[in-house]
């Protein structure tokens, strides 16, 4: 159904398209095929000694309770991130679009965050909540809430997601009201002509029609909540209390850069490529079905 | 005409005379994890020592903190591009020499230098920190300190404590915080850096009780962990009780109570002597005291053992490199040059000359803190139980009793569960970083 372009050259194509290919070989494939290689082996960490045990790091990563512990821990927070980031930015983009003045004001400072580096985002709100100095933790503690996210793994990971959530938000609302902004006011109109109050008009037209937005950045959030987050964990809570906030990514740093266990490092790393590649497909597979493009 | 020639003349001359001195010159890179002040220290060094002699230069590199510049010379090593000198900290000791294929002894290099190497001269309780067992040294000690006690003087006041006498035993340091709390003199009474290194490791030491077997894991790699013996559990037990209204308050894994100390939230701290520097500038009014003990340990006070850092060097480079390495140690161990450094940074001294000269100048009746580590540490000779702490995988260690702990500190287990598990999960991967 879609248009092809058909090149009346054979070399010129893959020309074009060498660059990217050649960028994808050096910073994918290669680093990729190395963990591979890595995963397989058992090595001291200067290399003075390796031994090829085939599977028995992943075996042994996959019967570790922390690291299934680590799969709930990463579980819970990505849901909870992208939950929080695109429920508060359609929100506020659904807002933002019903004030009348200064509305390029309100949306460029709803845009702002996203300039933030994550380990700047995540010192913020560390300081913030800091139990002792944090202006934020007075608050919690004057309306009577033992607040110690030290010890206090719920709490530890409310923060987290907080400050990671925080920072995703910019990003989704721009996009929201990119999608607001297509939807055509005939239709709003009209279903406000027949009587449709605001709340079904959101329902029944504003959020079917933004779903290939929503979807778009379901995806997106996902893979932010996977991976980019390591700099605010690494800031807030070094995956602590116990092992409250250790998400996969932060236990590949720990084993591999802080224990220096190489080989289970790269096996996780090489799971966790794993779990990336499939949810991505399941969610274009079968979201994207449900997905209207207009 | 004539003068151009003569100048065009001079300037080749000069040239050659450079390019021949620049071939001369040996580089040796140092890498290092010092920021601020420690920093410039290590600059100052580098620049005396330079200036000193025309045949090696110095070159520090700042690599980040301590894990990062360990990491990135291990990858340096790996990838055959290693820097002569690389600082390493505690934890990464065992690290380091389960390595040996990559590192070359200190104690070698300093007799490669033309002068022999005499071990007395440094100070033996750090010198067998960082010694293999048959006595050779390993690496050089940069940056030693040891725990001692802190404390608030104005709160001390407030809560109607002696101001002078610091607490010396765990049970009275327990009261003084329990008094702190209860008269209202601050939130809370007592708060303490690194769990990990000064109750469990300096704990033992001080204490005179085991941490593991092998001395420690001085004598050998395979070590079983013996942190859940009545006295830890009792200790920590202690603690948790504490923890439960505040009295003990948990800052976190590494030196993040230090804010909460500062802050005059809570009376009374332990910390590095390294940690000084912070509470000096903070203008509080505070007072030390030896790290306290437990009063029923027979033999303690014993002595403690050193953390901060030293400096290794890699296995595989040219003997011109190795001259020059061991012309900068011997720099360093100079009196005028450790003594320096020992006043203006907080370090112990390396060498025992440094120590007499520093007590012979009247340093420490002007500030006692300084000397309250090194007594620690020379007071008695090192039992097995004191050496020091030696594991392959000590950072991965602490990171299973730091887990382990919060989750007590936290009330979901007893501090018999909690060290039971530590011990358990430890020795697990005790086995399997030595390849069992």
């Amino acid at each position: 159904m879609s248009p092809r372009v058909v090149f009346p050259n054979k070399i010129l194509p893959y020309l074009l398209v060498a660059p990217q290919l050649a960028i994808t070989l050096v910073f994918f494939y290669w680093p990729a095929s190395q963990a591979l290689r890595q995963s397989m082996l058992r090595e001291d960490p200067f290399g003075l000694s390796s031994k090829f045990v085939w599977f028995d790091n992943f075996k042994k990563v996959l019967s570790d309770p922390n690291y299934l512990n680590s799969i709930q821990v990463t579980a819970i927070f990505s849901i909870s991130v992208a939950a929080v980031a695109m429920g508060t930015a359609l929100l506020l983009a659904v807002m933002a679009e019903k004030v009348v003045r200064s509305r390029g004001l309100y949306r460029t400072l709803m845009i702002w965050p996203y300039a933030v580096a994550p380990a700047i985002a995540g010192m913020l709100w560390l300081f913030l909540f800091n139990p002792s100095i944090g202006s934020l933790a007075y608050g919690l503690r004057w309306l009577g809430i033992n607040w110690d996210p030290l010890l206090d793994g719920e709490q530890a990971m409310a923060l987290v997601v907080a400050a990671a959530s925080w920072k995703q938000i910019s990003y989704n609302f721009l996009f929201f009201v990119a999608g607001l902004q297509a939807i055509p006011k005939t239709l709003i109109e009209a279903a406000a002509i027949d009587g449709a109050g605001e709340n079904k008009r959101f329902w029944t037209i504003v959020f079917p029609l933004l779903a290939p937005t929503t979807f778009f950045l379901l995806v997106v959030n996902t893979v932010y909540a996977f991976f980019d987050t390591f700099g605010i964990i690494h800031a807030v809570t070094g995956g602590g209390p116990g092992k409250a906030t250790e998400t996969l990514v932060y236990k590949v740093y720990n084993d591999g850069f802080v224990n220096l266990i190489l080989g289970d490092s790269a096996a996780q790393s090489v799971i966790l490529m794993v779990i990336v590649i499939a949810l991505t497909a399941v969610q274009f597979r079968y979201v994207e079905k449900k997905v209207h493009y207009g | 005409m004539k003068t151009l020639g003569f100048a065009a003349g001079v300037a080749a001359t000069m040239t050659l005379l450079s390019s021949t001195s620049a071939f001369a010159v040996t580089e040796i890179s140092w890498w290092h994890a010092m920021t601020g002040a420690n920093n410039e220290v290590v600059n100052q060094l580098s620049k005396e020592f330079n200036e000193s002699q025309s045949d090696y230069k110095i070159v520090p590199v700042f690599k980040g903190t301590y894990p990062e510049t360990l990491n990135a010379g291990i990858a340096a090593f790996r990838a055959k591009q290693p820097p002569a000198i690389m600082q390493v900290f505690d934890a990464g000791t065992g690290t380091m020499m389960g390595a040996e294929g990559a590192i070359k002894p200190v104690a070698d290099i300093l007799s490669m230098g033309g002068q022999a190497f005499d071990k007395s001269q440094y100070l033996p309780g750090i010198v067998a920190y960082y010694s293999k067992p048959d006595g050779t040294m390993l690496s050089f000690p940069y940056n030693s300190s040891s725990p001692i006690l802190y404390y608030n003087k104005d709160i001390f006041q407030k809560a109607g404590l002696d101001v002078d006498n610091p607490p010396k035993t765990w049970g009275e340091v327990w009261d003084a915080a329990k008094k702190i709390k209860s008269s209202g003199a601050a939130p809370c009474g007592f708060t303490s850096t690194w769990l990990t290194w000064i109750h469990t490791e300096n704990f033992a030491a001080w204490n005179n009780v085991s941490y593991g077997t092998n001395e420690n894991g001085i004598g050998g790699t395979d070590v079983e962990l013996k942190i859940n013996a009545p006295a830890f559990v009792k200790h920590f037990q202690e603690l948790a009780d504490l923890a439960k209204d505040g009295t003990f308050k948990y800052g976190g894994r590494t030196s993040e109570a230090k804010q909460i100390f500062l802050a005059g939230e809570c009376g009374i701290f332990t910390e590095s002597s390294g940690g000084l520097g912070d509470i000096v500038k903070s203008g509080m009014n505070y007072g030390t005291g030896q790290l306290p003990y437990e009063a029923d340990a027979a033999g303690a006070p014993q002595n403690t053992i050193p953390g901060g850092a030293s400096l290794w060097v890699f296995a595989g480079l040219p003997d011109e490199q190795y001259k020059g390495v061991a012309a900068f140690f011997n720099f360093l161990s100079q009196t005028p040059i450790q003594a320096r450094l020992h006043q203006v940074s907080g370090y112990l001294p390396v060498t025992l000359a440094a120590y007499e000269e520093t007590k012979k100048s009247g340093f420490y009746d002007k500030n006692p803190a300084r000397e309250i580590p090194i007594k620690q540490m020379m007071g008695k000779a090192p039992t097995e139980n004191s050496k020091g702490v030696r594991l392959v995988n000590l950072p991965q260690v602490r990171d299973i009793e730091n887990e382990e702990l919060e989750k007590m500190l936290a009330g979901q287990q007893t501090a018999q569960q909690a060290l039971d598990n530590t011990v358990a999960r430890g020795n697990k991967a005790i086995q399997e970083a030595i390849g069992n």
